[in-house]
């Protein structure tokens, strides 16, 4: 540590080291991660994305205002514009008929139109149970696509949901290339795709740019996609380079090796603070903060856990403000809920719990919790106000932000004591099998996502269904459950809206989990460099990296 | 010798085989399986997506019965695939495997090069200023952590100066030799100083041994130069403590240099098995390992065969 804070000094030092001089017709972009695989469906990885949005682009998708908006299509096909409509099912049940119009223009890199085929293709291998997609429910959840004609494509979604035309994960497959090599064998197809075997097929370009070249686990190269249908790009070559270390990301950075670092995959916020403070005159520094939501799990199992009045005490307790203002400089604000203020179903009514100390203290008392032995609180049969504490160790934010809670529970009379685990015994085993008493993480999630899977109580996870899901505090409340089921169906933007702040008053009033606060994406970009627009979401800012080119 | 070597080699064998079944059950008694991993950060992944992926990867069966079909297809020639690349194992080590190889070659020999040498001339001028500079050399190479190194010679060399690329690969296009060899410098200096100072330790340690030797006396007695001494007599017989430790980290070679790797941003196979040690890839991570293991058999059956050329007297066991 000591060494680190030295290099850091000799770091600090220097104000400028060879500045980078290089043409700027070439863009070199750092990131901490290494794609797997770049086949769009197969995994879900976020330095797959981010590369990937160069070069391939859905049919929707959300901007950096948070709305859903056409890529590939021609409009948003909407039940008032008459693009979506309700169907009858064979079964009887009601599902949505949803008619895209992809954009005439649109080529793949070599030249050939993208057509309905592509999106066919696309939902035979996301539907198919052995074709190793990771979120392979979605394509099930289609239960037809078909070809009106070569570029307009239908889609039968198998239930009516406000998200009928949101296919922003959906991603068109060259059916030229990718048919014959799917349909030889589809539980082996993920081993024998183009995208992994010839990464550099121009065939597998959409988008703006295509990979050209890959080095494996060090660089991606990705060139101006001559068929790309939209605004001509600025840069001839991006040059994508994994450095996983942060410090030598940030020397890389300074020694002119690379031109920008992604907000999205690169520096940690503090690396981003104290770099802001020594390299303001070369770089602007923008904090977006994200979908990413760092919260404390209770586990609703615990019997102290169950009496509401400990839970809201535990937040009232807690000195948020303070803790993102010392720690983050108030980058990354505090969260009233898992629902981000930026997002359109953000409810301003959400009750918000202010530090207050005695209202805790009054709160704990009223639980039972009235009486401190060895400055800690005890129930009238001695049961001690103390829980096991975990995060993913390793992580120095995390520790940082728990010893500050820890501290400051302490002052109430609630002892947290800390039991941290590497990430993967912390997720692999005591989260997902729910053997944790307050668990703090991340969660990260799409604009107006539906929490089904977080909040809903068929998502408890339990040997019996393998400990599949992720409501891991083990929530059961009819309201929550009732009120999800609502927002799903409910078409309606103005009356979605009050389910949605239903939805954040329940969760914000029951104090099942601890919200912390919104993470932020620390851009730190050169002077040099214009037309970056940071999302906050999973949508990253490559989605619209045609407008990226020099001031 | 024959029946030595293949005694030897029925041995590795065996040994490979108890480190195969080890890994295979000590990777699989890892908390979590890659389809937690995966869901766990991607709430879009449904139960039944968690069902049908853990039956798709065959995560769903017992370890053993997934162990014995690894071997039998082992025995085949096939290493399988690799789950987080989809791509076969060979394939996807190669690359990595030629990267580790270029690095740690040429920092083991740069590190013998300096190190042997450094130790010589410290025994030679035992308590001298020399031997104490040597002995701080290597005592503070030996105390330097590797990252921190690392990273301060890439400020000092690639940010101050600017003189040296700070990542040890040139992007795809400006990959020329030149190129190539310059990227690899600073980590093959960092690697190399690190080694150097160990080897230059127990060089110095065993020529000295040597040094208070009757035959040395002797030699000199006989007339023999100094230079004469060191080279033709000390240096031979210290040679074979040290070849114990060279072989040692020959043997690490191609388990790669984590540290270092990271650092510089070079894809070798020190990350490649972390990679697929905590992707849980065990088709990946086996192959590296074995391959790891493979190379400290055979550095150590290596280091029998110079021990020999080394010290006649050493044989290859049985009556003399």
């Amino acid at each position: 540590m000591r060494a680190f804070a030295a290099l850091a000094l000799l770091l600090g030092l220097m104000q400028a080291g060879p500045a980078a001089t290089q043409a700027r017709d070439t863009l070199t972009i750092g990131i901490t991660q290494f794609p797997s695989t770049l086949h769009p469906m197969i995994d879900s990885m976020a330095a797959k994305s981010y590369v990937l949005h160069m070069a391939r682009r859905p049919l929707t998708t959300w901007d950096k205002d948070w709305k859903l908006v056409c890529l590939m299509c021609v409009d948003l096909p909407t039940f008032e514009n008459g693009g979506a409509r309700r169907v009858t099912l064979p079964d009887g049940r009601e599902g949505a008929e949803v008619t895209f119009r992809i954009h005439p223009d649109a080529k793949w890199g070599d030249g050939r139109p993208v057509t309905a085929a592509d999106a066919i293709l696309a939902w035979d291998v996301g539907r198919h149970p052995r074709s190793g997609v990771a979120s392979g429910e979605a394509y099930r959840r289609i239960l037809n696509v078909e070809a009106r004609d070569a570029k307009t494509v239908v889609f039968t979604n198998e239930r009516v949901t406000f998200s009928y035309n949101d296919f922003s994960q959906f991603e068109f497959l060259p059916d030229h290339v990718e048919r014959a090599r799917f349909e030889a064998d589809p539980e082996t197809y993920r081993r024998r795709t183009a995208f992994d075997t010839e990464p550099g097929n121009p065939a597998l370009a959409n988008g703006p740019y295509r990979v050209t070249q890959v080095q494996p686990g060090a660089a991606i190269v990705l060139e101006q996609n001559p068929h790309w249908h939209g605004a001509k790009p600025h840069f001839r070559r991006i040059v994508v380079r994994v450095i996983e270390n942060t410090a030598a990301l940030e020397a890389n950075l300074l020694s002119g090796s690379i031109d920008y670092v992604a907000g999205e995959l690169g520096f940690t916020l503090d690396q981003a603070l104290a770099l802001e403070k020594r390299q303001a005159a070369r770089f602007d520094f923008v904090y977006v903060p994200s979908l990413l939501y760092e919260h404390i799990d209770l586990n609703l199992d615990l019997a102290a856990l169950k009496d509401v009045r400990v839970r809201r005490a535990l937040l009232h307790a807690l000195d948020r403000e303070a803790l993102v203002r010392q720690l983050f400089e108030g980058k990354q604000p505090v969260a009233r809920s898992f629902v981000n203020p930026r997002d359109a179903s953000f409810s301003p009514d959400t009750p918000a719990y202010a530090f207050d100390l005695p209202r805790a203290q009054a709160l704990l008392v009223e639980a039972g919790y009235d009486r401190v032995v060895d400055s800690v609180r005890q129930n009238a049969a001695g049961e001690r106000l103390s829980f096991d504490f975990g995060t993913t160790a390793g992580n120095r934010i995390r520790e940082t932000v728990q010893q500050v809670l820890q501290s400051q529970w302490r002052r109430a009379g609630i002892e947290a004591r800390i039991r941290n685990e590497p990430a993967r015994v912390f997720f692999g085993e005591s989260l997902r099998q729910r053997r944790f008493q307050m668990a703090m993480y991340a969660w990260f999630s799409a604009p107006e996502s539906v929490p089904r899977t977080t909040l809903h109580s068929e998502s408890i996870p339990t040997e019996a269904n393998g400990w599949a899901g992720q409501n891991q505090p083990g929530i059961r409340n009819a309201d929550m459950d009732a009120a999800i089921d609502a927002l799903e169906r409910e078409l309606d933007p103005g009356r979605r809206k009050a389910i949605w702040a239903r939805v954040q008053r329940i969760y914000a009033e029951e104090a099942w989990v601890l919200p912390l606060y919104y993470r932020s994406d620390p851009f730190a970009i050169p002077k040099w460099l214009a037309g970056i627009e940071p999302t906050g979401h999973q949508y990253y800012s490559t989605l619209r990296v045609e407008h990226w080119r020099p001031r | 010798m024959i029946r030595y070597a293949g005694a030897r080699a029925f041995q590795g064998l065996v040994v490979l085989l108890a480190a195969s079944f080890a890994i295979y059950m000590l990777l699989g008694l890892m908390p979590g399986d890659p389809v937690d991993l995966m869901a766990s950060g991607n709430p879009d992944i449904t139960p039944d997506d968690v069902r049908r992926l853990r039956e798709l990867h065959g995560l769903d069966r017992p370890l053993a019965a997934r162990y014995a079909d690894w071997l039998v297809a082992l025995l085949q020639g096939d290493l399988g695939y690799s789950r987080i690349f989809n791509k076969p194992v060979l394939a996807t080590v190669a690359p990595y495997l030629a990267n580790t190889a270029a690095l740690m070659l040429v920092a083991f020999a740069l590190a013998l090069a300096v190190g042997l040498p450094l130790g010589l001339a410290a025994a030679s001028r035992r308590g001298g200023f020399l031997d104490g500079a040597i002995n701080g050399f290597a005592f503070l190479s030996a105390a330097t952590p590797t990252f921190w190194l690392a990273l301060l010679l890439i400020v000092v060399f690639a940010v101050v100066l600017g003189w040296l690329p700070a990542s040890a690969l040139p992007p795809p296009g400006e990959d020329g030799l030149a190129a190539r060899a310059a990227g690899l410098i600073l980590p093959v200096a960092t690697l190399a100083t690190v080694s150097a100072g160990e080897y230059a330790r127990h060089m110095r340690a065993a020529a000295s041994e040597a040094l208070a030797q009757d035959w040395v006396r002797t030699a000199r007695a006989k007339g023999a130069s100094e230079f004469r001494v060191l080279s033709g007599h000390v240096l031979r017989n210290a040679l074979v403590p040290v070849a114990t430790v060279a072989a040692l980290g020959f043997g690490s070679l191609f388990s790669g240099a984590l540290v270092t790797e990271t650092v510089f941003a070079y894809p070798g196979m020190g990350k490649l098995i972390y990679d697929a040690i905590m992707g849980s890839d065990f088709n990946l991570a086996l192959a590296c390992l074995l391959a790891a293991s493979t190379l400290v058999i055979v550095a150590n059956f290596a280091a029998d065969m110079v021990y020999a050329v080394l010290d006649p007297r050493i044989g290859f066991g049985g009556a003399r």
